[in-house]
Order: structure tokens, then sequence, then C-alpha cells
């Protein structure tokens, strides 16, 4: 796509992923964020700032607007790594998600004036990559659709620990940890994980599906909220869950699989 | 596996050890209803290889929190910059 190809589009919030779950009515539109609100109901919101961007963010957005240069460089170095890994859910390889960033930050510089602070500006500029990112993924054809991959349940379905470490139906304790199917505890010594094991996760992380990168990377490195990522990806709370399960579910089998060959079996 | 898990699997009102692995997430999210949080509770205050699972999920969540994290180079940022110097200098026409 060109360059100046950065529309207004770009800025707003994406449609919800899933047609399974019903349509936020209009009135959602506020919150930036299309969470279902069958879901949103059984959850605390674990932080009211990401309703309304902090104070600071207002006064972060006012000093870029007056052409800051200072503000800006600090938005992009603090920023940008969080948006390369929404980019990169969307697109396959790191320099296209650089360019999908660059992309990003242009339409943040034009389209300052259309930030509302009803996100932080961060969540706000994720958004703003997603959308550019999706775009390019479809143009790539190299994108299965998020929607479409829980529409055919496959990846996002089916159990996250391997079923034949539990006891049968027929077992006297159905559904429990077979003996040896049980997880071994890692061990005191190692609670902090040997820069080996750090390696490993990174790896690991790095290996993950898109989506399930994609937002345990948002969450668990960058910080974000699950509002924050339903809002920059467009997902549905009861979805972003589902992605982050799937995501945390793997690696810690990863790790464990790591302690074992390295401890022996039991 | 303890002898106390024993109810896990007999009594309908608690959860199996293969169930609890799927609501861990939800658990620590804080998305469970009253109940279902109250069954995993319970479920494990009896299972240590569930606590053991429980445990790791918290150790991987923290792990993935210590991985570097990649930048935007550094001649990118430079450019971007440029382009953000460029737009507001041009975009504040002298008004007298």
């Amino acid at each position: 796509m060109h360059r100046t190809d950065v529309s207004i589009a770009v800025l707003e919030a994406p449609r919800p992923l899933t047609p399974s779950v019903a349509l936020p009515s209009r009135g959602d539109r506020r919150y930036g964020c299309t969470t279902d609100r069958s879901a949103l109901a059984e959850v605390r919101v674990p932080d009211a700032g990401v309703r309304e961007a902090a104070p600071q963010d207002a006064a972060l957005a006012d000093r870029l607007r007056n052409g800051d240069a200072d503000a800006f460089a600090h938005v992009v170095a603090s920023y940008s790594p969080a948006m390369l890994h929404v980019a990169r859910g969307f697109v396959s390889t790191s320099a296209s998600a650089e360019e999908v960033v660059q992309e990003a930050w242009l339409a943040v510089i034009k389209g300052l004036d259309a930030f509302e602070g009803r996100a932080s500006l961060r969540t706000w500029a994720c958004r703003i990559t997603a959308n550019i990112a999706r775009r390019r993924g479809v143009l790539d054809a190299r994108t299965v659709p998020w929607t479409d991959a829980f529409a055919d349940g496959d990846a996002d379905g089916g159990p996250t620990v391997d079923a034949s470490r539990f006891r049968g139906a027929d077992d006297r304790w159905p559904g429990g940890w077979t003996e040896v199917g049980a997880p071994a505890t890692w061990g005191p010594e190692r609670a902090a994980l040997d820069a080996e094991a750090r390696a490993v996760v990174a790896e690991a992380l790095s290996r993950l599906p898109d989506r399930h990168r994609t937002v345990v990377a948002l969450r668990d490195l960058h910080g974000l909220s699950a509002e924050e990522v339903c809002d920059a990806l467009g997902l549905t709370m009861g979805n972003q869950r589902v992605l982050l399960h799937r995501g945390r579910a793997q690696l810690r089998q990863l790790l464990e699989d790591y302690h074992v060959s390295k401890e022996g079996p039991r | 596996m303890s002898d106390d898990n024993r109810d896990a699997a007999t009594d309908e009102t608690t959860l199996a050890c293969i169930q609890v692995v799927e609501l861990v997430t939800a658990y620590l999210e804080g998305d469970l209803d009253p109940h279902t949080r109250h069954r995993l509770d319970e479920h494990l205050a009896v299972c240590p290889p569930c606590q053991v699972y429980l445990e790791q999920m918290r150790q991987t969540i923290d792990e993935v929190g210590s991985v570097p994290v990649e930048n935007l180079p550094e001649e990118t940022r430079a450019d971007l910059l440029d382009a953000f110097r460029a737009f507001h200098s041009t975009d504040n026409p002298s008004s007298d």
C-alpha cells in the first residue's frame, strides 16, 4: 500500500472479529473496545484507567500536537516494541512488521487530532498498527483472518494439556492426573530461571502461533491490560482469554520439557 | 495424585484436574464466577499436582515478562523524528 494511503479508517476501532458473539451496541464504541457485554458483566475491570486515558497521556498528546520532538522520540522508543508485536500478528517477516509500525507512526503524526483520550495513547497506537497490519496481511494473502481461526475452532479448541496425562473416564478418579502425568515441581532453585531457560522462553514465545504470541506478548511482556488488548486487536474479552490461555499453556509445557530434559525424567 | 482428590472425581460439584488446567487462566484473570472459583479453590486445597501446575503458569508469566524486547532500528526512529518535525513545521504557517 502507498504511504499516502493513511486514511482516517486506520484510526478507527476495529470491527468485532467473532460473528458468533453478539455485536456490541453502538454505545460501546465510546469505549473503543468491541467487548461482548456478557463477558464484561462477569469481568472485573482491573484498571479503570483503560476507559479513559491517564492524565499524563492527555498531557503527552498535547505535547505531541504542539510538535514537541522530545515527547515524540519518547513515545516512539517506548511504544514501538508493543506495536512490533501487534504487527507480527498479521505479517510474516520482521522487516514487514517494521514497515507497518513505521507507517502506523506516520498515521499517528497526522491523526493526533483524532485521539480523543478514550484509550491510552499506546493502545490507540497499537490499534492503528493492527489496522494497517491487518490490511497488509490480507494483501500478502498470508494470514488466516483471526476470525476464521475462531470459526473453525481448530487451533483454539481442544485440551491445552495432553489428555494422556489424565486418568480415563472408567478410572476410579476420572480426569485426575496419572502418576507419571502429574507435573513435577521445577524446584525452589529453579524459581528464578537461569539464562538458558530465559532463552528457551524467548525462543518459545517467538514460535507460538501468531494470535497466541501476540496476545501473550502484549499482556505478559508489554503489560497491556485485557481491555487494552481487546481494544487494540478488536477481540472480545472471551476470545482474548482463550488466546492468552492457549499461549501461556504452550509456553508452560515448553518450560516443563526444558526442565525435564535438564533434570532427567522422574 | 493424592487420595483426597477422590472427591474431585466423584462429587460433581467439584472439579477434576483435567478441568482445572483449562480454568487456570480465567482463575488468574479473576474472570471466574464465584461458584466456579470456589470449586477451584477447594480443588487446589487438596491437589498438590494442580498447585504445581498453577505455580508453573505463574512462573511462565513472570518469565515472559523478562524476554528482551525488540525495538525499531535507531535509523528508522530518526527518520520518524524527521517526519514529525517536518509535519509540524509545515502545518503551522505563520499567521502574520
